[in-house]
């Protein structure tokens, strides 16, 4: 048996009339980079807020925090995007709900970032809050008896500590919002994968077609893990965690 | 400077501080001693109000820690605490360290800050450290660190919870030294400590704690020589032996 791969396919002409096909995979990898880089900007900022309500001493805030960890990480990813993108504007008032359905520009991207980011913000609150929590309880008293106020404690001393310690799982949870943003073709974004899926229909290149999206993939992952770790090293600090290396 | 008037606690069905009544008077230095799980810590943690307690009350120079409307952050920001721990921060430099509190607390600019901070580690013997991270220092170097960043807050008193407990035998003295220099020059201090020569040396008078309870408050002759109550006596002759 001989499998013919015809690795000039990239250069040919797709018939969807966009340009070769080497064309469509690049708008995917577009989207795919747009779609988790803005998830992944709303994980962090969602995610740290959860994860610092989960520890503050106001049971309510705690509450609170540990309810959105609980909702957002239990359901799957896929029925959350179809919950943002398909149920949620019949929830809203209907002039709203109208609007995002006919007006809203890039509808499935901005529901994609959105769904993508609150859904890894659950994750990243768990780090956060592991992080914290892994500090002496000391740190804390010694802030608050220098006089810090609470919000203070946490921006100056606690934070910058938890952070350093997270470092390693949140690169993990980045590499994972470029995986799981392939779950955004449900809902029609034309990312990396679903313009995969395109090439395979059109170009019966299916191996070729496959394996170019999975070193895409993989480049991107590799990106996001060199790029953690340079942080990784430039926060490194002496005599602190990890920091005799 | 400080009052401490009838001040009970509980941890749930426990209580870890009964009635517990003693004060603090300008100048003075007085050390909390007695056996670990008597509540010394928890007491002297009430004082900058770390740790809440249910009855009794606080008083530090003039305002009431217990009080919901007190501006906590405030009142901490004048009374000094060095830990058992440390607890420098480790992602700072031991001049960031010394600046912090100074800058974002009490709003002075950073050259001054700077400039009473290493005036504060010329001091302590440490000003060579300046640059250094927590984690390089040893934990004598760290503690004193330590008490020149809560002096840096220019306390009107300070507080010591086992300030050597953690160190190693040798480093103890370099710790003491800097506490006994301070006690000399007249702060207000309210140590937690098991280092009876240091009591001997400076204290003005000595607590003794057994359950939660002050068993014995005395001036440090009278606590040292013929203390009162039987459980001070056993426990001094336990830790008086070597």
């Amino acid at each position: 048996m001989t499998i013919n791969l015809d690795w000039g396919i990239f250069l040919q002409e797709s018939p969807t009339g966009d340009g070769p096909y080497w064309t469509m995979l690049a708008t995917g990898l577009q989207w795919t980079l747009a779609t988790a880089l803005t998830g992944w900007a709303i994980a962090l900022l969602v995610g740290s807020i959860v994860g610092v309500l989960r520890t503050v001493p106001y049971r309510p805030l705690a509450l609170l925090g540990d309810a959105y960890v609980e909702v957002f990480r239990n359901i799957p990813l896929l029925v959350q995007l179809f919950f943002w993108f398909f149920v949620w504007p019949e929830l809203l008032p209907a002039e709203i709900g109208r609007w995002m359905k006919q007006d809203m520009p890039y509808p499935e991207f901005i529901t994609a970032a959105l769904g993508l980011g609150w859904f890894t913000a659950a994750r990243v609150a768990e780090q956060v809050k592991s992080g914290i929590l892994s500090l002496p309880r000391g740190q804390k008293n010694a802030a608050l008896a220098l006089g810090f106020s609470l919000p203070q404690t946490y921006r100056l001393v606690i934070l910058p500590q938890a952070f350093r310690v997270v470092i390693p799982p949140l690169t993990s949870e980045f590499m994972n919002i470029f995986k799981n943003s392939a779950a955004a073709l449900a809902i029609g974004l034309t990312e990396l994968t679903f313009q995969m899926k395109q090439m395979v229909e059109y170009s019966n290149e299916v191996i070729v077609s496959i394996a170019a999206a999975t070193v895409l993939y993989m480049m991107l992952a590799f990106a996001v893990n060199r790029g953690m770790a340079w942080l990784e090293k430039k926060a490194r600090v002496p005599g602190m965690i990890g920091g005799g290396r | 400077m400080i009052q401490i008037e009838k001040v009970s606690k509980w941890y749930g069905q426990f209580q870890v501080l009964a009635d517990c009544s003693t004060q603090v008077s300008k100048g003075e230095v007085v050390v909390v001693c007695g056996p670990s799980g008597s509540g010394k810590s928890t007491l002297i943690k009430c004082v900058n109000g770390l740790e809440p307690f249910q009855a009794g009350s606080i008083i530090v120079d003039g305002i009431s820690v217990g009080d919901p409307k007190t501006n906590l952050p405030r009142l901490r920001s004048k009374v000094g605490m060095v830990f058992q721990h440390f607890e420098l921060f480790p992602h700072l430099s031991i001049t960031e360290n010394l600046c912090l509190a100074q800058v974002k607390v009490l709003g002075r600019s950073m050259d001054e800050a700077h400039q009473k901070g290493l005036q504060l580690l010329d001091r302590v013997g440490l000003k060579a450290q300046a640059a250094k991270f927590p984690g390089q220092l040893s934990g004598g170097q760290q503690q004193r660190v330590a008490i020149a960043r809560a002096l840096a807050m220019d306390p009107i008193a300070m507080l010591f919870d086992e300030p050597t407990s953690a160190l190693d035998p040798e480093m103890i003295n370099e710790v003491l030294d800097v506490m006994t220099e301070l006690a000399q020059e007249g702060m207000t201090m309210m140590c937690v400590t098991h280092e009876m020569g240091f009591a001997r040396r400076v204290a003005s008078r000595v607590i003794f704690m057994d359950h939660g309870q002050i068993v014995e408050d005395a001036g440090k002759d009278e606590f040292f020589g013929a203390p009162h109550s039987e459980r001070a006596q056993q426990f001094l002759s336990k830790i008086l032996q070597h």
